[in-house]
């Protein structure tokens, strides 16, 4: 088994994470990114601040590794997400899982990403092209901060 | 007791702080804490229903306080 979960500031290493999961016994490893996206809700954005609730998530990310370990069955999985400012197209969060077969390989990494998008106590503001900025919700919508 | 609420992202603004000391009754509960959160400045654009966390997990809202607890009021995820 190989679980390691991380929360990060640096840019994420996937080759790397690749690399750590290798196992014989795997025939088929998943990895999603999420990365940050050109345009959300209509306006062009220039970047993205990551902040967390950094000692909760930790605990958060371990948890989410856990269950996905129990829900699909998988043995290997790493997580991490990163914080700080990132430019456009850089990978705010990557997730690997490998297992002997893609079915539960596909239905871990799907379950990670979910439950990240629910219960990792991360936030992002968006720093807009026209010079604002404005924390968004789970919804990828800005929301309006009080003045 | 006291009890210390962070406050996250948006909330921080709101309130102009990431933390914010309580003074609270013995036996008090989260919906109680949140409460008095809320009659503070900035406090009032606080949404109806709020995720809670107490000591690092997510909490419910009848869950009594205890001394030198860590309250957090974490505003809707946005992570991955």
């Amino acid at each position: 088994m190989s679980v390691r979960t991380a929360i990060v500031r640096n840019p994420i290493d996937v080759a790397a994470m690749l690399a750590e999961i290798q196992d014989p016994a795997n025939g088929a490893t998943v990895l999603f990114l999420g990365h940050v996206r050109e345009v959300n809700d209509g306006r062009v954005v220039t970047g993205i601040e990551y902040t967390a609730y950094g000692e909760m998530a930790e605990r958060e990310l371990a948890s989410i590794a856990s269950d996905a370990i129990a829900a699909t069955g998988v043995s290997d999985i790493t997580i991490v997400h990163r914080l700080g400012e990132l430019p456009l197209g850089d990978a705010s969060i990557a997730i690997v899982v490998a297992h002997a077969h893609r079915a539960e390989a596909y239905a871990a990494s799907r379950f990670v990403i979910e439950e990240v998008k629910k219960r990792l106590p991360v936030w992002k503001r968006e720093q807009y092209a026209d010079g604002t900025r404005e924390w968004v919700n789970a919804h990828g919508v800005a929301t309006q901060g009080p003045q | 007791m006291t009890v210390t609420a962070l406050l996250f992202a948006s909330y921080a603004e709101a309130f102009g702080s990431d933390r914010v000391e309580l003074s609270l009754d013995a036996g008090t509960t989260v919906r109680d804490a949140v409460d008095r959160l809320r009659a503070l400045p900035g406090g009032a654009g606080l949404p109806s229903t709020l995720l809670v966390a107490v000591n690092l997990e997510y909490a419910d809202a009848d869950q009594p306080l205890a001394s030198g607890d860590e309250l957090a009021i974490i505003p809707p995820v946005a992570g991955g």
